[in-house]
């Protein structure tokens, strides 16, 4: 990573970690591969769509509210303006944030853009932009198109800043260039870390979450406030100016380790920041090793200890009770890395048992070069060693995977990923907010959630009588792995 | 010229798979990046959901990576193909290459011509983003259903009376399953028969009966037309194009007339349904009018920020039944070059000799702008998309999303089409303006 922060891309995160796509076995032969370096990638000879690094990419920078996203591309890609458009005005206007100087404008490259190259245009475009919304940064995202036909984003960006008083930034998240959507993260990171990050000029007594859409921002702001530190949550809803000072934080956290990495660990390599290394905040064992991570690095241990003690006291004994309901339960998961290995132990500490697990990729390191802890954690505290693949989003395979184990429950997270186990007669959870699982008192409130889940079952049951699967039953006689490279049918 | 877009109100070609899926069991196949199907679904779908038989995380997918770049696609595309047929159980399947794949130079009419003697039907459209609009690839995908598949199994025999009813285009037109339902509940009306080849239990069943019908019936400014001629040109079947999607009473009576005489229908017959209708109609109008004309907030004068089927159909709603006055309005959809003065012409043509003015532009900034220096002589009522909110709000304005990017309201079955739909588009502007001090 030390390298990266020095070339204009983040690179992909297959070339930069390592990470897959493909892979079919158990919780621990995948630990095992990884660490011999035997972990080999699976191609597929049949996919289906699944997601693209641009749209990460910038939805993710389209939520800062003083900054402009040009997209140079065709129109489509810029449809993210269209899916971010009111969701980032619902949330500056939920914490009274002014956000009229963001925007998400596009380039409309053409065929004639094809032929001749469009960086006229482009230029044009970014110096309108500036003028219509004066931002306080702008950032170009690249599009599969200005990729292929070569488009320099990097010489146009430094020339533009010789014009307009404020950082551009090339983003260079072209769809073709990696498997793994969670790369579009690093792309956006990379640009805020190289071109809108400043050196420290004074400590803050602010912490940095990592984080989507910050859920959580009331409770989080008062449980820090216990160790007298200010949370910042990122990137959503935050100013060009916060984020210039990303590097006098005290500390930075995350929700989600695949999320957080890049920045994570580069505001800790290039500013000294800690980037607290732990378990994401889902449930109990999660919670405390997140908190008591933040502790350490602020020298705070025996405040988080006595918090934790006095919440521990209100909320184990519910969740106990609780866990007598949910006990016995089978339940397969498909979400990201991430989200997935942190929501696995959640649910395995509500009792319930993991018949299969489900990732869109998996990362075998971050960007410190170590395990993810959230991984290293199951691999070691898992009751069973179940079945995993990663799965790229592959609704062929995951619906394979749920008609022959037939689980009690599914947990997703992903758009249009979980009414697909609802039609097979499988009740589902999207968990998408994610901090949905946050601490003993999100333990609680997702317990119950799966019990009300599991025992109200009418949804699930009208829908699932009255429709078809879109699949032959030719598929579901196939092992889910029939399209991996190098493997058939089991 | 900066060609910029800003705050897109449509997408590339490729959200012609929206049409695809539209058809009740189509498969779209894309030949196309990772991120295409899932981004403009997202976009163009949005908050109303795209969980049908078939969804974008559904369609088989070549997910472009560098390889292909570099090497070339087409090994990838035809082992998508081929395994597509197996794994998904299908009866259309329709390859739409990306950008990418186009740029690089992939045959893809070659590819999937190797699977013409497949069980299930597979036919082609290049519909990378950068050649056209979403609206565009809803046309090319039609043609290559007329061209690649109901050409190949020839003319067929008559039927008297079929009608097949072309314009809401999948997905796109937020409420583009009621409107179709109530296009065809309208037409059955005068004794004809719809036939209709998108939404539920619809599919290749109707999609084959198209060479049968007796006439087309366009009802949509422009998108459609050279569906419709190629029909002509092909099968001998003649069109009615009607331009205004008909909201509300006045059109819908000019509409059920139109369709009526075109068809033959007896005078008595037609004269009737409208009768029928309208007194249920102006019941309602009679018993809500103090809402309508005792508002201290309402507007009286209007704009819509649409595609041309929107603005067109809400224009005349609200100028011959409402009778409010339009100012500009702005036409968002990239309306090809060819069909804008004609569409221009169209908003000047009301009662009274009352016109609008028209201005395309796909520059959602200098539309804002432009609203922002008219005067309204009160405050203006506002029509189009989520991005027209803020301003309605700055401007005091009131305010109703009906097309792409909708947002912040849910649509079903619900349809403005009609004397139903008129109604109830009256019930949606009410319900904002009631939100208001009155």
């Amino acid at each position: 990573m030390a390298n990266t922060r020095k070339n204009a891309e983040s690179g992909t995160r297959e070339t930069r970690l390592g990470s897959i796509t493909g892979y079919n076995g158990t919780l621990k032969e995948l630990h095992a591969k990884a660490g011999c370096g035997s972990l080999a990638d699976k191609g597929r000879c049949f996919s289906q769509a699944s997601l693209c690094n641009a749209a990460c990419a910038l939805s993710q920078l389209s939520y800062i509210t003083d900054a402009a996203i040009v997209h140079h591309a065709p129109s489509g890609c810029a449809v993210t303006a269209m899916q971010v458009s009111n969701n980032k005005d619902q949330l500056a206007s939920k914490l009274g944030l002014d956000n009229s100087r963001s925007a998400y404008v596009c380039t409309d490259m053409n065929d004639s853009d094809i032929v001749f190259g469009a960086t006229d245009n482009l230029k044009e475009v970014v110096r309108e932009t500036y003028r219509r919304y004066k931002p306080s940064a702008i950032f170009i995202g690249a599009s599969c198109v200005s990729g292929i036909i070569g488009e320099d984003l990097e010489s146009t960006a430094r020339e533009l800043e010789d014009e307009i008083p404020i950082p551009v930034a090339p983003v260079y998240c072209e769809g073709f260039k990696t498997k793994i959507w969670a790369s579009g993260f690093d792309a956006a990171y990379h640009a805020i870390l190289t071109r809108i990050v400043k050196p420290p000029e004074k400590k803050s007594n602010t912490v940095n979450v990592i984080n989507f859409f910050g859920s959580a921002r009331k409770q989080i702001t008062a449980i820090f406030a216990e160790f007298g530190v200010v949370p910042l949550f990122l990137i959503s809803n935050t100013s060009i100016e916060q984020l210039s000072r990303l590097s006098e934080s005290l500390a930075t956290v995350s929700t989600c380790g695949t999320l957080g990495t890049y920045l994570g660990n580069g505001l800790q390599e290039q500013y000294g920041v800690p980037y607290v290394k732990s378990l994401q905040p889902h449930g109990i064992a999660g919670f405390e090793s997140w908190l008591r991570g933040l502790g350490q690095a602020l020298g705070k241990e025996a405040d988080v200890d006595s918090f934790l003690e006095r919440e521990r006291a209100v909320h184990l004994p519910k969740i106990e009770a609780l866990k007598k309901k949910l006990t016995g339960l089978r339940a397969v998961i498909g979400m990201g890395p991430g989200f997935n290995f942190n929501t696995s132990r959640a649910i395995q500490e509500l009792g319930i048992e993991i018949v299969h697990s489900a990732a869109w990729h998996f990362d075998k390191q971050y960007d410190d070069g170590k395990t993810p802890d959230a991984f290293a954690y199951q691999v070691e505290h898992s009751p069973t060693n179940y079945n995993l693949s990663v799965n790229d989003l592959q609704n062929h395979e995951l619906i394979n995977i749920l008609h022959r184990v037939k689980p009690d429950i599914f947990f997703s997270r992903h758009t249009g990923s979980t009414v697909w186990a609802m039609k097979l007669g499988i009740p589902a959870i999207c968990v998408f907010d994610e901090y949905a699982i946050f601490g003993y008192r999100g333990l609680l409130n997702f317990g119950a959630w799966i019990h009300d889940v599991v025992t109200n079952r009418s949804y699930m049951e009208n829908l699932s009588k009255r429709v078809k699967l879109p699949y032959t039953d030719w598929w579901f006689k196939q092992g889910h792995n029939h399209f991996y490279e190098g493997e058939r049918a089991e | 010229m900066t060609r910029i877009i800003d705050q897109p109100r449509y997408v590339c070609a490729l959200g012609a798979m929206q049409t695809v899926q539209g058809i009740h069991r189509g498969v779209p196949v894309l030949h196309a990046g990772p991120g295409c199907a899932a981004k403009l679904a997202g976009g163009i779908a949005g908050s109303n959901g795209d969980s049908g038989y078939i969804s974008p995380q559904i369609y088989p997918c070549s997910n472009v990576s560098e390889t292909e770049i570099v090497f070339g696609g087409e090994d990838n595309l035809r082992q998508t193909i081929e395994n597509a047929l197996k794994v998904i159980d299908g009866d259309l399947f329709v390859v739409l290459s990306g950008c990418t794949t186009e740029i690089v130079g992939d045959d893809i009419a070659k590819v999937s011509s190797e699977f013409a003697g497949s069980e299930k039907p597979v036919i082609f459209v290049e519909t990378a983003g950068f050649k056209g609009t979403n609206l565009e690839g809803h046309e090319w995908v039609i043609d290559a259903i007329i061209e690649q598949y109901l050409v190949k199994k020839g003319q067929k025999q008559k039927v008297k009376g079929l009608v097949n009813i072309w314009g809401p285009v999948p997905s796109y037109d937020p409420f583009w399953v009621g409107n179709i339902r109530e296009l065809e509940a309208l037409v059955a009306e005068l004794g004809l028969t719809p036939n209709t080849i998108f939404g539920e239990y619809r599919g290749m069943e109707n999609i084959d009966m198209v060479p049968a019908a007796e006439f087309n019936l366009l009802v949509s400014p422009w998108v459609g037309l050279k569906n419709v001629r190629l029909l002509e040109e092909q099968f001998a079947t003649p069109y009615l194009h009607y331009p205004t999607l008909p909201i509300g009473a006045v059109e819908t009576g000019r509409f059920l007339r139109a369709v009526g005489e075109f068809a033959g229908v007896d005078s008595a017959r037609i004269n009737s349904v409208v009768e029928r209708h309208e007194k249920e109609y102006y019941y309602h109008i009679e018993r809500t009018s103090d809402v309508f004309l005792e508002n201290r907030t309402m507007s009286r004068r209007f704009s819509t920020v649409t595609n041309a089927a929107d603005a067109l159909a809400i224009t005349s709603f609200l100028v011959n039944d409402f009778g409010l006055v339009p100012d500009r309005q702005y036409i968002t959809d990239a309306t090809p070059e060819e069909h804008r003065e004609r569409v221009a012409n169209l908003f000047k043509q009301y009662q009274y000799g009352i016109e609008a003015e028209v201005m395309f532009s796909t520059d959602g900034y200098e539309i804002h702008n432009d609203i922002r220096t008219n005067d309204y002589f009160g405050p203006p009522l506002i029509i189009g998309s989520i991005f027209e909110k803020k301003l309605a709000e700055e401007l005091n304005g009131n305010f109703l999303a009906v097309s792409a990017p909708v947002k912040e309201r849910l649509i079903l079955s619900s349809s403005y089409v009609g004397y139903h739909g008129g109604l109830e588009l009256l019930e949606d502007i009410y319900t904002y303006v009631l939100k208001q001090f009155n």
